[in-house]
């Protein structure tokens, strides 16, 4: 097995020390096979118990270990060591406040995702003793790859709007919304819309695709905006020249 | 380039004007952005053509002679290739914006795309066949 000195570059930061946060470089004699989470224990485990950051599973599903490595928005278990130089720089997840170190606030990603309202809408109510809600294999793919996001927050990270704008919705709140909409046991879409579909929602948006792209599970965040859009372009025409069609 | 909010976590600013320079993907963005700056231009030069027109044959023939001159074919060439980057940078999103679903199984992206150029090649060549 081979190995290499890589030095981990990683921004510090302590709200009751510090004014703002600094970089800090540890030496670790890293494993080819390493992800820059193994680094990252190492120095926990090694060499400086002090350093904070978020991770669960090691293995791309919980999406908490979501850092900025080398400026790229990326899961620490997904980024392998053999793929970088013998320099590399770890910083939390830009566009989100920094509370200590690699730990960042999320509040503001919770409560959009939460507002609009990521769940089962059922059209009608029914008894449990009617049974199972059915969907055949074609509705199901309608909605499949947006239910792939594990809400690691990196696409919020790449989106230079949500930067810019904090009050855009973002990428993955309004994917999960799309896909709560695509769902054919769904009928919540008017109450998604109110959100999804306002200025700070989907209109925010310009597609600079870079959502999808740092997206680690392929949910293509910015096709489901797109898509979000087209319907609710759709929506807007028939309001206002076809008012007597139906919804 | 930060501060601290009230909850003590610090907050990193964005820089306003020069964020798009940090990603080579935000360049690219912003390059296609730019490209419609180019295609308004063009827009705005076929309304004045349509103003000379009305005015008569002289003042559209200096029109044309304008148009005719370097910095004019300059500007017809840049634009050109704006509006090459601007369509092509378009097409190639078009799976992503409108997915097509056959039965189980979504039509492959390559197709979409691919219609966009043929009906883009067939129009072009219809109209240097029948509108010039």
């Amino acid at each position: 097995m081979s190995e290499r000195q890589i030095q981990i570059e990683v921004l510090r930061y302590n709200p009751e020390t510090d004014i703002e946060p600094t970089i800090q470089a540890y030496t670790v004699s890293c494993l080819n096979e390493w992800v820059v989470l193994d680094a990252l224990n190492y120095i926990k485990d090694n060499l400086d118990a002090t350093l904070s950051y978020r991770w669960s599973c090691h293995m791309a599903v919980c999406g908490s270990c979501g850092m900025m490595i080398n400026g790229e928005p990326k899961l620490a278990c997904k980024a392998f060591i053999h793929e970088y130089s013998d320099r590399i720089r770890v910083e939390p997840l830009v566009h989100f406040p920094i509370k200590r170190d690699l730990i960042t606030d999320i509040e503001d990603f919770i409560a959009k995702f939460a507002s609009v309202k990521p769940y089962l809408i059922p059209k009608e109510k029914r008894p449990i003793s009617d049974g199972e809600y059915q969907q055949k294999p074609e509705d199901l793919l309608k909605f499949k790859q947006y239910t792939l996001c594990i809400n690691c927050m990196l696409c919020y990270s790449a989106c230079p709007k949500y930067g810019l704008v904090p009050e855009f919705i973002g990428p993955a709140a309004i994917s999960i919304a799309h896909r709560y909409n695509q769902d054919s046991r769904d009928g919540g879409r008017h109450h998604r819309q109110e959100i999804i579909a306002s200025s700070e929602g989907v209109w925010e948006c310009s597609f600079v695709g870079a959502c999808s792209e740092v997206c680690p599970k392929h949910v293509d965040p910015a096709g489901a905006l797109q898509q979000v859009k087209l319907a609710s372009t759709i929506d807007w025409y028939r309001e206002h020249l076809m008012p007597w069609v139906k919804k | 380039m930060g501060k601290k909010m009230n909850k003590n976590s610090y907050i990193r600013e964005v820089p306003r004007a020069s964020w798009f320079l940090k990603q080579p993907r935000y360049i690219r963005y912003m390059a296609r952005e730019v490209t419609s700056l180019f295609i308004g231009a063009y827009t705005l030069m076929l309304v004045i053509a349509i103003k000379r027109v009305a005015e008569g044959p002289d003042a559209f023939q200096n029109f044309l002679e304008i148009l005719y001159s370097p910095l004019g074919i300059l500007f017809n060439i840049s634009t050109l290739l704006a509006a090459l980057y601007h369509s092509t940078s378009w097409f190639n999103v078009t799976p992503q914006a409108m997915p097509i679903q056959w039965g189980e199984e979504f039509v492959s992206g390559r197709i979409i795309v691919g219609a966009h150029y043929i009906i883009w090649i067939a129009i072009s060549i219809l109209i240097l066949v029948f509108g010039v």
